[in-house]
Parts: C-alpha cells; sequence; structure tokens
C-alpha cells in the first residue's frame, strides 16, 4: 500500500526506515485521520520525517507523488527560486489584458510550460515569453495573466494542504544548501564535536567514591578519557581566486572553534600546492614558509584539511613548471603526495557545488590523489569530512 | 482520550492531529520549535484536558539516562553499615525510584514530560531506547523486571542544541511547532487576556510581527515574550493609541524592553527607527 510514496521519499533522500512505514500503515489501519488528504500530510509527516530539515524535501517529494489528487495540477520543475524574485509589479491597459486573455487553454498553458521550462536555461524578468518575474508570459509570479501559472510566489494564500506543501516554507531549513550565517552555529558544533575525540586517561574521582562505596569501603579506582581535547589540525587555504569569500568563511568557522583544538596551524597556497606556502597574504612574496619545513615542524599525528575550489588548469598539478605563477621543480601533484604519506588523516573542502565536481578535470584529480576525501563545504559536507577525519 | 485544546492553550489542527496520534499509538511526541512557542506547557495542558497526572523529567547537562530509571544510594547505604543501622540488609531500601519508574508503575494512565532533551550528553536518548520502546527496564540490584502496567503518555522537547540519535528518532513521532500565525495568536492572545479590548490587541499585533520582522535581530521575540508585553501594557494602562499605525514606524513602542531581550537588538531595532523617521 502506497509503496510508490516510500519509494518517492527516498528518491528524495529522506531517510525513511521500514519501521516508521509500518508505523504509518498501523496509523491508517487504527484510523487515527479521516480520511483526508490534508490530514494524511500531517501524519505522514510527523511518523516518517524527523528533522525539520528535511521538510522541504519531504514536500517537495509529497507534491510530486500526490499532484493528480487535486485538481490543480502541480509543475514538477523544479524552478530556481532566483528566477522568480519578485523584482517589479506590472500594470497592463484593458487591450494588452485582452490579447493575452487569447492565449488558449488550460491544457495548452501546461504543454507550453513544459516545453518553456525545457527551452530556457538561465533567470529572466519582464519580457512576454520565458518564465521570470513581472512579465506577460503566462509563466511565472507576480505580472499579469489570467490564465497564468503562478510558480513559487508568496503571499496571501488559502491554506489547502496542497498549498501548504508548495509553499515550500521549510526551505531554508535543508542542510544541504551552502554554509550561510544561519547555519554557522551549527556547523561550529560540527567541529566542536570533532575536536572532543579522543584522549589520555584521567582519574574519575565521582565514580571511583561510588565504586568504593559500593565494595563496602574497599577503594575501587576508575578511570575516564579525559574530555579535554588533543586534536591539532594544519589548514591550506587556496587564496587569490574566484573563491576567496567561501575560503574566507571555511577559515572563520575554523579560526572560531581555535579554543576546541589543541593547536590549529593555517597556511596559503594558491591553486595547488607547490614547494613554498605562505602565513600572510600581504606579505606573500617576501615571507614564504617551505613545504618541507612544515613536513618536519608539525608531527604526523596532525589533520591536513585544504581549502580550496581544485578548478584549474590540469598542468598545474600534474607538470613540473605548470604554476601560473613561477616555474615549480616538482608537480603539484608530488606535494599532495608527499603531504598525504605523512599526514594519513587528510580532507579536502570545496566550496564549489558537489554537482558541478564531475565536469571539472582538474577536480577529478585532486579528489583521486585525495583518495575521494574531497567534501563541499555545507553542513553536511563538513561532518562528512569530520567522520572522515577522526576514522 | 482525544484531545482538542484546552482553554489555556491553543492548539493549531495539525498539532493536534500529532498529539491524538501519538495518544493512539502510543509513540513518544517528540516536539521541537522556536523558543517560547509552548513546546513545555504542551504536556501540561494534555494532561490538564485528559485529567491525568503530569510527570515532569528535567534534562540538565548532567542528567544521565539512569537517573530517570532508579539510582542506587550507595553512599548512604555506606554509611548506614559503619553505624550499623539494621536497614543496610535491604538494598530496596537505598534505590530511588526515577521518573520513568513511577511513570510506568503508576494505577492510571500518566503523561509524562522529558523536557530538553537536547540538553543531556550525547548518548543520553541511546541509553532510553528499550525504555521507550518496550516500556520496561531490569534492576540490577534487586534483579526485578519493571514493566509498565499502563504505558504513559509522553512527550520530549527539544531545542536542537544537539542531534538525536537515528534509532531513538525512529521510534518517535515528531512535531515542529510553527510560529503562529496572525490567526492563531489572536486566538492564543485571547485565551490569556480573554477581556482584552480588540483595538488595543490589533495594535500591539501589528507591532510585534513588525518588530519580529526588523531584519538581523539575534532574538526574534516569541508568544511568550509577546503574552508578557501585553501584560505590562496592561498594567500601565497604555490606550491603544499610543501604539497608533500612523506613527508607529517613527516611535519606540512603549515597553518595548519586554520584547527585546538583548541588547544589541534594542540598538538595532531603535537605529531602524531613527532611520525611517529621518526618511518620513
Amino acid at each position: 500500500m502506497l509503496s510508490g510514496f516510500f519509494v518517492k521519499l527516498k528518491d528524495h533522500k529522506i531517510p525513511v526506515s521500514i519501521k516508521e512505514w509500518l508505523t504509518l500503515l498501523e496509523a491508517m489501519q487504527k484510523d487515527v485521520i479521516s480520511p483526508s488528504i490534508d490530514e494524511f500530510y500531517t501524519l505522514s509527516r510527523m511518523i516518517l520525517v524527523k528533522d525539520e530539515q528535511n521538510f522541504d524535501k519531504f514536500d517537495r517529494a509529497f507534491g510530486e507523488y500526490f499532484k493528480g489528487i487535486e485538481s490543480v495540477a502541480g509543475v514538477e520543475f523544479d524552478v530556481p527560486l532566483e528566477w522568480l524574485l519578485k523584482q517589479a509589479e506590472l500594470n497592463l491597459s484593458p487591450e494588452e489584458k485582452a490579447m493575452i486573455e487569447a492565449m488558449g487553454g488550460w491544457e495548452k498553458l501546461m504543454d507550453t510550460l513544459k516545453k518553456r521550462l525545457e527551452e530556457q536555461k538561465a533567470r529572466h524578468q519582464g519580457g512576454n515569453k520565458w518564465i521570470g518575474t513581472a512579465g506577460t508570459s503566462p509563466f511565472g509570479a507576480y505580472g499579469y495573466n489570467p490564465e497564468g501559472v503562478r510558480i513559487g510566489q508568496d503571499g496571501s494564500r488559502s491554506r489547502s494542504a496542497v498549498k501548504v506543501w508548495d509553499a515550500r516554507e521549510y526551505r531554508n531549513l535543508d542542510d544541504s544548501i551552502e554554509l550561510g550565517t544561519r547555519n554557522i552555529k551549527v556547523a561550529l558544533r560540527r567541529l566542536r564535536k570533532f575536536a572532543r575525540e579522543g584522549a589520555p586517561e584521567e582519574l574519575d574521582l565521582d565514580t571511583t567514591i561510588d565504586k568504593t562505596a559500593r565494595n563496602a569501603g574497599v577503594l575501587d579506582l576508575s578511570m575516564r578519557p579525559e574530555r579535554h581535547n588533543a586534536v591539532k589540525v594544519l589548514m591550506f587555504l587556496d587564496i587569490g581566486g574566484s573563491m576567496d569569500d567561501h575560503v574566507k568563511l571555511a577559515e572563520e568557522l575554523f579560526s572560531a572553534a581555535k579554543t576546541e583544538f589543541k593547536h590549529l596551524e593555517h597556511f596559503y597556497f594558491h591553486n595547488c600546492l607547490y614547494d613554498t606556502v605562505w602565513k600572510d597574504n600581504r606579505r606573500r612574496h617576501s615571507e614564504r614558509t617551505r613545504t618541507f619545513d612544515i613536513m618536519h615542524k608539525y608531527g604526523h599525528d596532525y589533520k591536513l584539511v585544504f581549502v580550496g575550489d581544485a578548478t584549474m588548469s590540469p598542468y598545474e598539478i600534474l607538470q613540473p613548471g605548470g604554476s601560473i605563477e613561477y616555474s615549480n621543480a616538482e608537480a603539484g601533484a608530488v606535494w599532495l603526495k608527499r603531504m598525504l604519506e605523512l599526514y594519513p588523516r587528510a580532507v579536502w573542502l570545496n566550496p564549489e557545488p558537489e554537482e558541478i565536481w564531475p565536469y571539472r578535470q582538474s577536480i577529478g584529480i585532486l579528489r583521486e590523489i585525495m583518495g575521494g576525501r574531497m567534501y563541499p563545504t555545507t553542513i553536511q559536507g563538513l561532518e562528512r569530512a569530520m567522520r572522515a577525519l577522526v576514522k | 482520550m482525544r484531545f482538542k485544546g484546552s482553554e489555556a492553550y491553543v492548539s493549531t489542527d495539525d498539532l493536534t492531529l500529532a498529539v491524538n496520534a501519538a495518544i493512539t499509538l502510543q509513540r513518544p511526541l517528540l516536539v521541537k520549535g522556536e523558543p517560547g512557542t509552548g513546546k513545555t506547557m504542551l504536556a501540561v495542558e494534555v494532561a490538564k484536558a485528559l485529567d491525568l497526572p503530569l510527570l515532569e523529567w528535567h534534562i540538565k547537562s548532567t542528567t544521565k539516562a539512569q537517573q530517570g530509571l532508579y539510582e542506587y544510594d550507595a553512599v548512604s547505604r555506606l554509611r548506614d553499615s559503619q553505624l550499623g543501622d539494621p536497614r543496610v540488609h535491604e538494598i530496596r531500601n537505598y534505590i530511588m525510584r526515577g521518573m520513568l519508574w513511577q511513570a510506568f508503575t503508576s494505577e492510571t494512565p500518566v503523561v509524562l514530560l522529558i523536557d530538553e532533551i537536547d540538553k543531556a550528553d550525547i548518548e543520553f536518548p541511546n541509553d532510553l531506547l528499550r525504555e521507550l520502546d518496550r516500556m520496561e527496564f531490569f534492576v540490577y540490584e534487586t534483579k526485578e523486571l519493571v514493566k509498565a502496567t499502563q504505558r504513559p503518555i509522553v512527550f520530549i522537547t527539544s531545542n536542537n542544541e544537539k542531534e538525536l540519535p537515528d534509532a531513538f528518532l525512529r521510534r518517535c513521532f515528531f512535531h515542529y511547532i510553527r510560529f503562529p500565525d496572525k490567526e492563531t495568536m489572536e486566538k492564543i492572545v485571547d485565551v490569556h487576556f480573554p477581556g482584552l479590548k480588540k483595538s488595543l490587541l490589533r495594535e500591539a499585533l501589528e507591532v510585534f510581527f513588525e518588530v519580529r520582522e526588523a531584519p538581523g535581530l539575534k532574538k526574534k521575540p516569541s508568544t511568550s515574550e509577546l503574552l508578557d508585553w501585553l501584560k505590562l501594557l496592561l498594567a500601565e494602562d497604555i490606550p491603544p493609541d499610543a501604539l497608533r499605525a500612523k506613527d508607529r514606524k517613527t516611535i519606540i513602542p512603549p515597553l518595548h524592553g519586554a520584547l527585546l531581550k538583548n541588547e544589541q537588538d534594542v540598538h538595532l531595532f531603535e537605529r531602524l527607527i531613527f532611520m525611517s523617521r529621518q526618511r518620513s
């Protein structure tokens, strides 16, 4: 029963388990709800989704699966929100209105919409054909067309169920979006958790007293792992490119968690790691540190975090002399491998969205060098990275 | 047993459904939401509405799962043995029942509130899996099995400070209390201040939602802050026109300290007002 819906949720990467699914069926059997789609929406969400971060995904999956049930057909394309951001309002003369009314019926409208969505690749505003804002095309928001299909418009909407999930109110709770100010706190918490791992033992006074008392006065010592953290981190940040803002964000993130680490050192490089790095970007040409010195100075228990977009010409990684800044004697790949041999715990954080990685050759090469340990700078990516570091 | 909201608590349709589904299927209900949206009050009100006793277990960062079951007071037993107290021979005398034990062995069904579960250690929820699932646990000291005669109605609240383990979440129902919209808010205020003048309420709500929408606030005022503020407005007998629409953008609402609890927020807010005053 309804197993198509279950598969749909799985497709949308919502972590649903069989146990929860059976609970939902049990609830249906016990007639917890009256047969209405609104109540089914609430019930299924409370049983299947346990994190408000996944509400948005759930709304989309629900909308897709049940789109035939409500009389209004939904739109199954995922139109990026920014196409539809409200920019202007529009007033039309009566003649123009009459012209638009001549566009044809509902069926035709939907067909045209599908065709348009396939043709259109970019954001659009104004005009009278493309999907966007404030135009006279039948598709989009805030414009005027009496037969229009409204995509992603907020404002006064009645609260029937289809519209609840259509409104996608939980959008900014999704954890696969990039780090923003709202998410930084959560990300920091992940880092702290990471910093707390591992440590020698210390005397646990409370448990010792307790156990001694249980033992009727015979001393029974008890040890516990020290809560104090022992994680040491070496950071290498790619600087001087289009991703500076994102790299900066990652740097700030780690320095905010700095008190939690035993040591945190950071160095800058450009595009790929070669024989020198630097600590102060303003004096990058005068004060450089040799990579060999770093390898000699910091013990192999340091964990390595690279941050960079890894987007460059493959020559910059693979060829000696390939650097765009100077003639390097050894290829970047050699340096990276050297570092990885010495520091087995290493990850690469990449601010570029994960979907585009397969299309960049250099990302593929670096990922291979890193042994697959490249993660996006999303909360979820950070978490995966931290897990890889403590493994 | 059906919950329909109560005189002192306005429950939205989806929340009512969630509570009733949790009662019918006997699963714990995990409630999350912005601070001040009535997560804790929910359990209190459900208990009151269904006329059941309420057991509250407030979680702190030092709370252990075991404390909810029982505690063995070894130290007083040791002391008693030194003093030759005859009680010392019966270990049962030193076992103190926790909230879960009390809930399990109660004659009537009870409402059990586990408040702010995210405050506890990260392993805390995992230690309660079997207890919440099967509603039973074993007392090692006395070799007895405590099993629930009546399954309690369990509410768990969380402020999202720690992530809860999947295995734990699978056993719960989940409801996220959204911030109430204007209509619901009017009902909520009505429940708390039945005699409130309509004009004052309307003006106050307008101001409240405007303050909430001010960009960049660190801590947005929530329902409980609104109620406090209204209480102050009533106590000070502020007339509705003091909140009147035409100069709302340019005056600082009276007693705004009840709404904004953060110095930086107050500064930011005053600056915003100042800017719009200059513009007009």
